[in-house]
C-alpha cells in the first residue's frame, strides 16, 4: 500500500489525473441508463419482493430446533393450508422463522402444532405472530415524508453553505441516482424489502449527500480564486478537486463499508435473515453506489451546469490564451 | 507558567475532554449506586424480548381519529395495561394514527383482550362508599353479619344489590395499593365493586356501585370552564359541563330525581349520603363521583368542586371520549423472543467488532502511526456514545434497539471519515511543503469547515428521521444523531489536540517513515531547501495537462528517466510566466 501515498501525491499534484469531468457524457449516459433500467425493472417485474410487514400475514418462530431444514417448516404449513407458499428462513443459531399468508386462528393453532412436531420442539418454543399489511405501509409513508423534508432542508442548507444552488442541484441529482439505482439493485436481486431495508435506504441517501458535501467543499475551495487565475479552467479545477479527494473518497468508502460488509458476510452465515442483514445489505449496495454517484454524477454535473456562465467562459478563454502563449514561448527553449 | 501556544491550549482541551468523560462516568456511577441506573444500556423490546402490539383506534361510525382522541386512547390503554399488572409497558403513538403497546414478556389472552376492548364509559349510582384502604382481615365483617338482600332490588341505588359476596369483595378491595390481578370487564346489569384511584391529593376511595343507568355514548359533548356565580360573575372555581343527547337527558332526569332525594334527605350541602353520588365509570374505574345537588331536566349537568384547570380539562376530555366508544383493531401483534434478539445483538456486535478491527488494520496500513490516532479517537467516541446511551436510558428511558445498534455500526464509517478528511488535509499541506506543526494548524482550519458542513447533513438526516419516522426508524435515527454529535466532540476535543501535541514530537515532527506523515513519501517540496534557496512560486505542482493529451502525457511520463523528468519540469517552469500569482492555503 506504500504506493497508495504516492498515488495520493500524484492525484494531488495533478501528475496523475482521472478525467471525471471531461468524459462526463459517458458517465451521464451510464447513469441515465442505470436509472432508467432501475425504474423499468420493477414495473416489468411487477414491483419488489416485499417483506411480511408490507404484505401482511402470519409469522411463526421456532427456537431450539435440532434440524435447520427449511423443508420441514414448509411441509408443516402446507399440510394445514394446501397450496400456500410459506417463506422459511433460519434467522439465528437454531431459530427458524416461517412466514405465511394471513391465517385464521384455527389454522394458526394447527400450523403451530405441525411445527412443534416437525422440528421436535416443545409447545412454548413456537411463537406465532400476526403482522398487518398497513404496518409496513405506515413505516414507508412516514419514511417518504421524512425523506421529502430532509431533501428540502438539505437542499437549502447546501445552497446556503456553498452559496450556489447549482451545487445543491448537482448533489441532489447524485442522491437521486443513488436512490433509483439502489432500488433497482433490490428489484433485480429480489432482496426482500423490509422496514429495516427502508431504514438502510434512508441512511444511504444521507450518506450519499454527506459524501458529496465533502467533495464539493474541496471543489469550492479550488474554484474560489478562479477569476484571478489562469492556471486551469473551471472544469479542470473541478476535476482536480475530485482527484485530490479521491484518496479520501476511497478511504472513507472502505472504512464505511468494512463494518457493514462484516455484518453482511460474516453475519449472514451466523445470522440468517433479520434486521441487521436487511440493513447492512441496503447499506453495502448504497455506499458503493453513493460514492460512485458523487464522483461520476454530482461533480461532473456541477461543472457542466456552470460551464456556460459568462465569467467562466471568459476565464476559460484566458487560460487557453495563456497556454497558447506558453507553448509559443516554450518552443525555442532547448535543454 | 502562563505559557500559551497551540500545544498548551491543546493540552487544556484534552484535559477538558477528560473532565467531561469523568463527569459523565461519575453521573452514571452515582445513578448506579443509587440503584436507579445501570452500567448496561437499557435494551428495547427486540433485544429484551416481549410483545409489541400495534393498535389502530377505530371510532364508531368510522370517522377518523384526531390527535386529542388518540392521546385519550393512549391514556386509556395505559390505564388498562397498568391495571393488568404488566410492569414496564411502553405505550406510544405512531404516525398520529396508531397506538403502539410494547410489553415485556408474553401477555395473557385476558390482557390482550382487555387492551383491545373498546373503551367503556357509563354512569352508575353509588350504593356504598368507603375509605380506599382494604379492611384488615381481623376487622372484617364475620360471615353471619354480612348483608343479606331481602328482596329484589327496586332500582339501581337499592341496598339489596349488596349481597354477601359483593360486600366481602368490597372489604377486601385495596384501592391504595391496587392489586394487579386481572379483572374481567364488568356486567352492566350487575353491581360493581371498584376504586376511584387517588389523584390530585385526593385519597383513593372504594365504592359499591349499582348497575349502569346511563351509557357514555349518550354524552353529546363536554366542556370545562370557570364556574359562574349566582349573579353570572365568573368565579375562580373550575367546572365541567356535560351535554346529553335526548335519550341520555331523559334517563339522567330519572336518575337525578332519585339521587337528589337522598341528597336532600341527608341535609343538602352538609350531608354526605353516598347514595346521592353518581359515579362516572371509565373502564370499570371511577373517574369522578359527584353528588346530585339538583334534578337535571335539560340534560346539561355541571360538575363542580375542587377542580384545577388541569383536572377539569382531564375529566372533560374523558367524558367527551366516553361519548365516542373507541375500539382498537390489532394491526400487528408480534412476539419477540429475547433469545432471538440477543443472538442478533451478539452477532451484530461480533460483526461490528470484526468490522472495527478491519477499519483499524486499514487505517494503520494507510496512515501508519496516525492510524493509532484514528483508533484512539474511535475508542473515545465509543466511550462517549456508550455513556450517553446508558445515561439516557436512566433519565429518559431510552432503550437501545437492534436498529439503534445498526446505527452505531454505520456510524463507525462516518465517524472515521472526519479523521480521514482531516488527515488528508494535513497531508495536502505537507505536500505544499509546510512543516508539520503548521500543516496541522492549516489543515485543521480547512478540514474543520468540511467536517462541520458534512456533519450538519448527518444531523439533519437524523433529526428529520427522528421526528417524522416511526418505530424502529426512530431508534436508528437517534443513535445516528448521537454518534454524529459524539464524533464532533471527539474531532474537536481529541483528534485535533492530540495531533497538535504529536506534531511536536520527534517521531512525527521529523516525519519518521512510519508516522504516516513522512513528507518525502508525500512528495513534498520543502519551502526552505538549504543553501539559502527558498522555494519559488514556480516550484508549485505541475498543472494538469489538458484533457486531450492526458493519455499521451501519462505515457511520456512513464517513459522518462528521473533526470529527464526533472528537466521537463524545469522547462515548464521556465515557460511559466512569473505573473501567475499563486494563492495557496486559502
Amino acid at each position: 500500500m506504500a504506493s497508495f501515498a504516492t498515488f495520493g501525491n500524484d492525484l494531488y499534484t495533478g501528475k496523475r489525473s482521472y478525467d471525471f469531468v471531461g468524459s462526463k457524457k459517458i458517465w451521464f449516459l451510464i447513469a441515465a441508463v442505470a436509472v432508467a433500467l432501475s425504474i423499468l425493472l420493477p414495473v416489468v417485474k411487477g414491483g419488489f419482493n416485499l417483506g411480511i410487514e408490507f404484505r401482511g400475514g402470519s409469522e411463526f418462530t421456532v427456537s431450539n430446533v435440532k434440524d435447520r431444514d427449511a423443508a420441514l417448516g414448509e411441509k408443516a404449513v402446507q399440510d394445514v393450508v394446501s397450496g400456500s407458499l410459506p417463506r422459511v428462513a433460519n434467522v439465528a443459531g437454531n431459530t427458524m422463522r416461517i412466514q405465511t399468508d394471513k391465517l385464521n386462528d384455527e389454522e394458526v393453532l394447527k400450523v403451530k402444532e405441525g411445527l412443534t412436531k416437525a422440528y421436535g420442539v416443545t409447545d412454548n418454543e413456537v411463537t406465532s405472530t400476526f403482522v398487518g399489511p398497513t404496518w409496513g405501509a405506515d413505516v414507508t409513508k412516514q419514511a417518504l415524508i421524512g425523506l421529502a423534508i430532509f431533501v428540502g432542508l438539505a437542499a437549502v442548507l447546501m445552497a446556503l453553505y456553498f452559496r450556489t444552488w447549482k451545487m445543491s442541484l448537482s448533489a441532489l441529482a447524485g442522491m437521486a441516482a443513488t436512490m433509483f439505482v439502489t432500488a433497482g439493485v433490490y428489484s433485480l436481486s429480489d432482496f426482500e424489502v423490509t422496514p429495516s431495508a427502508i431504514i438502510g435506504f434512508l441512511t444511504v441517501l444521507s450518506y450519499s449527500l454527506y459524501d458529496t458535501v465533502v467533495v464539493f467543499d474541496k471543489i469550492r475551495e479550488n474554484t474560489s480564486e478562479l477569476q484571478s487565475s489562469t492556471r486551469r479552467t473551471f472544469a479542470e479545477e473541478v476535476n482536480l478537486a475530485v482527484n485530490q479527494t479521491l484518496v479520501r473518497s476511497i478511504n472513507t468508502m472502505m472504512v464505511a463499508i468494512l463494518p457493514v460488509g462484516a455484518i453482511l458476510f460474516i453475519g449472514a452465515g451466523l445470522l440468517g435473515a433479520g434486521t441487521l442483514r436487511d440493513l447492512s445489505l441496503a447499506l453495502f449496495v448504497g455506499i458503493l453506489i453513493g460514492t460512485a454517484a458523487t464522483i461520476f454524477v454530482a461533480a461532473p454535473l456541477y461543472a457542466w451546469l456552470r460551464q456556460g456562465e459568462p465569467d467562466l467562459v471568459k476565464q476559460a478563454k484566458r487560460v487557453e490564451q495563456r497556454r497558447a502563449e506558453n507553448a509559443a514561448k516554450a518552443a525555442p527553449v532547448t535543454a | 507558567m502562563a505559557r500559551t501556544g497551540p500545544k498548551n491550549s491543546a493540552r487544556r482541551v484534552l484535559v477538558w475532554l477528560g473532565v467531561i468523560l469523568a463527569v459523565l462516568t461519575a453521573v452514571l456511577a452515582g445513578g448506579t449506586m443509587a440503584g436507579q441506573a445501570s452500567w448496561a444500556p437499557k435494551l428495547a423490546l427486540d433485544l429484551e424480548g416481549g410483545t409489541q402490539m400495534i393498535l389502530a383506534p377505530r371510532v364508531e361510525g368510522g370517522s377518523g381519529i384526531n390527535e386529542e382522541q388518540l392521546n385519550q386512547a393512549v391514556a386509556i390503554i395505559r390505564q388498562r395495561v397498568d391495571g393488568s399488572g404488566v410492569a414496564e409497558a411502553e405505550i406510544s403513538t405512531q404516525s398520529g394514527r396508531n397506538v403502539v403497546v410494547s410489553l415485556p414478556g408474553t401477555p395473557t389472552k385476558e390482557t390482550r383482550a382487555l387492551i383491545q376492548a373498546s373503551a367503556d364509559m357509563n354512569f352508575r349510582p353509588v350504593i356504598q362508599a368507603g375509605d380506599g384502604a382494604a379492611v384488615p382481615a381481623e376487622a372484617r365483617t364475620p360471615e353471619d353479619k354480612l348483608p343479606k338482600p331481602t328482596a329484589a332490588p327496586a332500582n339501581s341505588s337499592d341496598e339489596n344489590w349488596v349481597t354477601a359476596d359483593v360486600y366481602k369483595k368490597f372489604e377486601a378491595l385495596d384501592c391504595v395499593n391496587p392489586s394487579q390481578d386481572k379483572q374481567e370487564r364488568s356486567d352492566p346489569a350487575k353491581p360493581l365493586v371498584t376504586c376511584e384511584p387517588a389523584s390530585d391529593g385526593r385519597p383513593a376511595i372504594k365504592y359499591i356501585l349499582g348497575p349502569v343507568e346511563v351509557k357514555g355514548s349518550n354524552i353529546k359533548n363536554s366542556s370545562f370552564q370557570l364556574q359562574r356565580g349566582a349573579q353570572g360573575a365568573v368565579t375562580n372555581e373550575w367546572a365541567v359541563d356535560i351535554q346529553f343527547d335526548d335519550e341520555g337527558t331523559a334517563k339522567f332526569k330519572t336518575v337525578t330525581e332519585r339521587l337528589n332525594q337522598f341528597y336532600v334527605a341527608a341535609g343538602g350541602q352538609s350531608g354526605s349520603d353516598p347514595k346521592s353520588q353518581f359515579a362516572i365509570v371509565l373502564d370499570d374505574q371511577v373517574i369522578s363521583a359527584p353528588r346530585s345537588q339538583a334534578v337535571i331536566t335539560d340534560g346539561r349537568p355541571q360538575i363542580t368542586g375542587g377542580f384545577t384547570e388541569k383536572s377539569a380539562k382531564a375529566l372533560s376530555d374523558q367524558l367527551r371520549f366516553g361519548a365516542l366508544p373507541i375500539s382498537f383493531e390489532i394491526q400487528s401483534d408480534q412476539q419477540i423472543s429475547a433469545t432471538l434478539g440477543g443472538e442478533q445483538l451478539r452477532m451484530g456486535m461480533l460483526a461490528g467488532l470484526i468490522g472495527l478491527l478491519l477499519v483499524v488494520v486499514y487505517s494503520l496500513f494507510q496512515y501508519r502511526a496516525l492510524g493509532f490516532v484514528t483508533v484512539a479517537s474511535l475508542v473515545v467516541a465509543g466511550a462517549l456514545t456508550y455513556l450517553a446511551i446508558a445515561i439516557l436510558g436512566w433519565t429518559e428511558n431510552y432503550r437501545l434497539s437492534l436498529a439503534g445498534v445498526a446505527g452505531i455500526i454505520v456510524a463507525i464509517g462516518q465517524t472515521a471519515d472526519s479523521f480521514i478528511v482531516y488527515f488528508e488535509r494535513i497531508r495536502d499541506e505537507l505536500r505544499e511543503g509546510r512543516g508539520l506543526v503548521s500543516a496541522v494548524e492549516n489543515g485543521w482550519k480547512r478540514a474543520k469547515r468540511t467536517v462541520l458542513a458534512s456533519k450538519a447533513v448527518n444531523l439533519l438526516a437524523a433529526l428529520v428521521l427522528y421526528f417524522v419516522a416511526v418505530g424502529n426508524v426512530r431508534g436508528f435515527a437517534f443513535t445516528l444523531g448521537l454518534t454524529a454529535i459524539a464524533d464532533l466532540i471527539v474531532v474537536f476535543m481529541f483528534t485535533h489536540p492530540t495531533l497538535q501535541v504529536l506534531a511536536r514530537t520527534k517521531f512525527f515532527g521529523e516525519g519518521h517513515k512510519f508516522s504516516g506523515l513522512d513528507p518525502k513519501r508525500l512528495g513534498a517540496v520543502p519551502l526552505y531547501r538549504g543553501a539559502g534557496r527558498i522555494r519559488t512560486p514556480e516550484d508549485k505542482p505541475v498543472p494538469a495537462p489538458r484533457a486531450k493529451n492526458t493519455g499521451a502525457a501519462a505515457e511520456a511520463e512513464r517513459r522518462m528517466t528521473i533526470a529527464e523528468r526533472r528537466l521537463a519540469e524545469k522547462q515548464e517552469q521556465l515557460a511559466g510566466s512569473s505573473k501567475s500569482a499563486s494563492k495557496e492555503g486559502k
